[in-house]
């Protein structure tokens, strides 16, 4: 009974119970450490994947939920790792103990990809879920603008 | 950002991912003289090694928890060695205190932002040694005069005749030589990466893409997880317990009764969970069962009327306050703190007939090694220690309990076990920073200007309850920053009184500071106010015998415009203070909503740590202590009722979020002195900036935090 679902692009069958949540099925069971638990009660963002594009928190949603779907991890959201955020992230040298920086750029590539070029109050907005508890806010906030303005560049 | 022309993305991104696989092996065995002799590797101690293709490998002893250890430890040994910093790779050194103790403390444990500053001249000495070997390898080589040669990174040059060799090439040869214990350290201009900027961190490419390697992502074949239920009262025991369902969940393998509860081990942690749930324990609740806040508050106001020990006493303060003048006087109080490292508290131990392993987020290596020795009945030299990241420190990764946890449990099931802690058991179960109980007495003359200065402590004493001070002497750690404030006032008497309820106490990033900054600088504050002078012209004029808190309070008053207009609704504050080797000053620009509620606008800091390693990192550990700072003086809290933590999550215990975020500029200012700390010296002016700006602004004193929203409405 195990419960089919493509995890960046692989298919893969999860021999978990239905409720258990998504966020430990990735991690134990499919070994994918990147996405991480701090809360798991939906109040940090740590956890944040994509379910079919649209950002989740992975520690509240029941694996079954994903049954069928797309999941991208923070190990799927480049192949190389190149994502814009993520050279932006290099670039404004933004994580500390880099605990919360997978969920944080989860976050913030859901966003971009709704709202190329965001707003600070779209980036407030998006990423209020999102926890750094080494207060790494003001490079968040660089970084995603650096990197809306990247990928701008770069489909011109 | 600003780069160092001689630094390529490429070579940083190649090192980093050099870094990542080390993580994920993560084990290494500490160099001894067998080591030495390797061939084809020059290793002249036991924090660089070089071999024969050049590449520079760096054993870094100071966990990384955010602060950059990872990247200065390299960069200072690096520059001294005149490495190339493209062939540079990075180890996590494993628990031995013999070869990696801090050379200050003479302990492998890392607290009191200590990295850079303890380590700085050792690890100077140890790359220089290298660098003079390679020069008289080269020397011998070529048979010219050692002075005659120079090097650049990764080679040795001899310009009269331009030949070169590169240091790979120079390492079979080096091996060969007497190490030299007082090598010649390079000048300050001659740095190529200490002190500059655009030196990207090693750990973070791994930090973006999911590689990182923290201790809750340790892999170990045939490994359990574990979920321990904790007697909700601090100091409680297990009475008795009934694991029937918990066994009967699916996945459960064991449950087994260990030091800090009952452990739930399973093959996954969602199954451990849900046999903790099932789980029926009666506790033994123990002498704190009745303890409550406000009993807590209500007794250390008694208490204080009571003399304490005199931590300081110049002139004669009473009798200053008993003269007739004017006299100022105030209470100020601070609760109990949790930490919140974002990963949660766990460990992963291996126990093995005579030898154990553990994987662990520490900041303490070598006192986790000792604990693991003792509770495994093994020599401290059979137990590995492997330093993963951390996410997060703050002081509270090196407490021992979740190390405890893990090593007994293994123990228990005869298997490698990785323990788990909930956030839940984060904030209920930690080590938290004391709440205290403060009375404040001035006596001002005609003109404003203090006389006398009379503060009295209530709380308790961290290291006493660690028993790393005597009972009955004054705590070092409560009073840090009340006995030693800055100003030049002539009578001046602090005194402390014990109280310890028994809650669990520990050190929280910045400590003493972070409190007793708040309440001193609140309280001189409040003497300028009353005095109807300027808050930062009435610090200056008793700085007279401080010139590098007068500095940094000079430098942040001028970067935040102190003295120009700001906007209708806007006030700023500003505060001073010394803390772990470094000098630390805040304005804060705030303004509040008509609920009550406080924006923090802008944050400019004047930071003085002596030499500046990591420019970069010295902002970044000011921005995110200021974070750290205003989490806690906008919403910490913690509360106890029944001798229970009454907060469990982000939701009770709530942290601060991007939106409320302030832009934090940092101005370096550079005093040329001995380094000094960074990881807790951003925090302790933050709150007394705020609630400064706040009387500023509302004519509201905020003498007790977290600040109360309701004092700042308008009706
Ligand atoms: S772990 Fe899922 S939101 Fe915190
Ligand atoms: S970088 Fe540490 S929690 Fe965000």
């Amino acid at each position: 009974m195990a419960i089919p679902v493509t995890i960046n692009g692989r298919q893969q069958q999860l021999d978990v119970p239905n409720e258990m949540p998504l966020l430990w099925a990735i991690r134990e069971a499919a070994g994918l450490t990147g996405t991480k638990y701090a809360c798991g009660v939906a109040q940090c963002g740590a956890c944040t994947v994509h379910l079919d594009g649209q950002p989740v928190r992975a520690c509240v949603t029941p694996t079954s939920a994903a049954r069928g779907r797309r999941v991208t991890t923070i190990e799927g959201l480049d192949a190389k790792g190149e994502h814009p955020l993520q050279k932006a992230w290099v670039e404004e040298q933004v994580p500390q103990c880099g605990y919360c920086q997978s969920g944080q750029i989860m976050s913030a590539a859901a966003l971009l990809a709704a709202k190329p070029s965001p707003t600070d109050a779209d980036i407030d907005a998006a990423m209020a879920g999102n926890i750094c508890r080494c207060g790494t806010y003001q490079r968040i906030r660089a970084a995603i603008h650096k990197a809306a303005a990247m990928k701008k560049a770069g489909t011109r | 950002m600003n780069r160092n022309p001689k630094i390529t993305r490429r070579a940083l991104l190649k090192g980093g991912a050099a870094l990542g696989a080390g993580l994920v092996i993560g084990f290494r065995l500490p160099l001894d003289a067998a080591a030495q002799q390797t061939p084809g590797v020059f290793a002249p101690n036991q924090w660089l090694k070089i071999d024969r293709d050049g590449v520079v490998t760096i054993t870094n002893s100071v966990p990384e928890m955010g602060q950059g250890a990872m990247t200065a430890t390299p960069m200072i040994i690096a520059d001294e060695l005149d490495a190339d910093w493209g062939k540079i790779r990075i180890e996590q050194a494993p628990a031995n205190p013999k070869l990696y103790a801090n050379p200050v403390t003479g302990n492998q444990a890392y607290g009191g932002s200590r990295g850079v500053r303890d380590h700085l001249e050792m690890w100077r000495k140890a790359g220089a040694a290298a660098r003079q070997m390679l020069k008289q390898a080269a020397a011998q080589e070529w048979n010219v005069p050692e002075s005659e040669l120079e090097t650049e990174p990764g080679v040795v040059i001899h310009r009269p005749s331009g030949r070169r060799l590169m240091y790979g090439q120079l390492v079979d040869k080096a091996s060969q030589l007497p190490v030299p214990q007082n090598p010649v350290l390079k000048t300050k201009d001659q740095f190529r990466y200490i002190g500059k900027e655009g030196i990207a961190r090693l750990d973070i490419p791994v930090k973006t893409d999911g590689r990182a390697v923290y201790g809750m992502d340790v892999k170990v074949p045939g490994m359990l997880i574990a979920s321990i239920e904790r007697c909700p009262v601090f100091g409680g025991k297990v009475q008795s317990f009934d694991a029937t369902a918990a066994k009967a969940v699916a996945g459960v393998r064991h449950v087994v009764q260990v030091s800090n509860g009952v452990a739930v081990v399973a093959t996954n942690f969602w199954s451990a969970l849900q046999g903790r749930r099932a789980l029926k324990v009666t506790w033994d609740e123990g002498a704190l069962a009745p303890l409550t806040s406000a009993a807590i508050s209500k007794q250390y106001e008694a208490m204080s009327r009571q003399a304490g020990q005199v931590a300081r006493n110049e002139g004669n303060a009473e009798q200053a306050l008993g003269a007739g003048g004017k006299v100022v006087e105030a209470v100020y109080q601070v609760p109990f703190l949790e930490h919140a490292c974002m990963e949660p508290m766990n460990a992963t131990a291996h126990v093995m007939p005579d030898s154990v392993t553990l994987w662990v987020p520490t900041q303490n290596p070598g006192g986790h090694q000792a604990l693991a020795a003792k509770l495994a009945g093994v020599p401290v030299e059979r137990v590995e220690v492997v330093t993963t990241l951390l996410g997060g420190g703050f002081g509270r990764r090196g407490e021992p309990d979740f190390v405890t946890d893990a090593v007994e449990t293994s123990k228990a099931v005869n298997a490698p076990v990785k323990v788990i802690w909930t956030r839940e058991d984060d904030i209920q179960h930690g080590f938290y920073r004391p709440a205290t109980y403060n009375v404040f007495k001035a006596a001002v003359d005609a003109n404003g200007q203090p006389v006398a200065w009379w503060h009295r402590i209530v709380g308790p004493g961290i290291l006493i309850q660690k028993g790393r001070a005597p009972k009955g002497t004054i705590d070092p750690a409560a009073v840090e920053g009340a006995r030693n404030h800055p100003y030049d006032i002539p009578n001046i008497r602090v005194e402390w009184v014990e109280k310890d309820f028994g809650v669990p106490i520990g050190f929280w990033r910045s400590v003493g500071s972070s409190q007793n900054a708040f309440i001193t600088e609140s309280f001189i504050d409040e003497l300028a106010h009353a005095a109807g002078k300027d808050p930062y012209e009435y610090r200056r004029a008793l700085l007279g015998k401080a010139p590098r808190h007068l500095a940094v309070l000079d430098a942040a008053a001028k970067g935040a415009g102190w003295g120009t207009p700001l906007p209708a609704g806007r006030a700023r504050g500003i505060a001073v203070a010394f803390s772990y080797g470094s000098y630390a000053a805040h304005v804060a620009e705030v303004s509040v909503a008509p609920d009550g509620g406080v924006r923090v606008h802008r944050i400019v800091c004047a930071i003085d740590c002596g030499i500046a390693v990591y420019p970069n990192q010295v902002r970044s550990q000011m921005e995110g202590g200021a974070i750290y700072a205003l989490t806690a003086a906008l919403y910490g809290k913690i509360t106890l009722d029944k001798g229970r933590v009454q907060q469990s999550n982000f939701h009770d215990y709530p942290m601060m979020r991007i939106a409320e975020a302030p832009k934090v500029e940092t101005i370096i200012v550079d005093s040329g002195q001995a380094p000094g700390g960074l990881g807790e010296p951003g925090v302790p002016p933050v709150a007394p900036a705020v609630t400064n700006a706040l009387f500023a602004l509302t004519g509201k004193r905020i003498r007790t935090l977290p600040i109360d929203r309701d004092l700042l409405k308008r009706a």
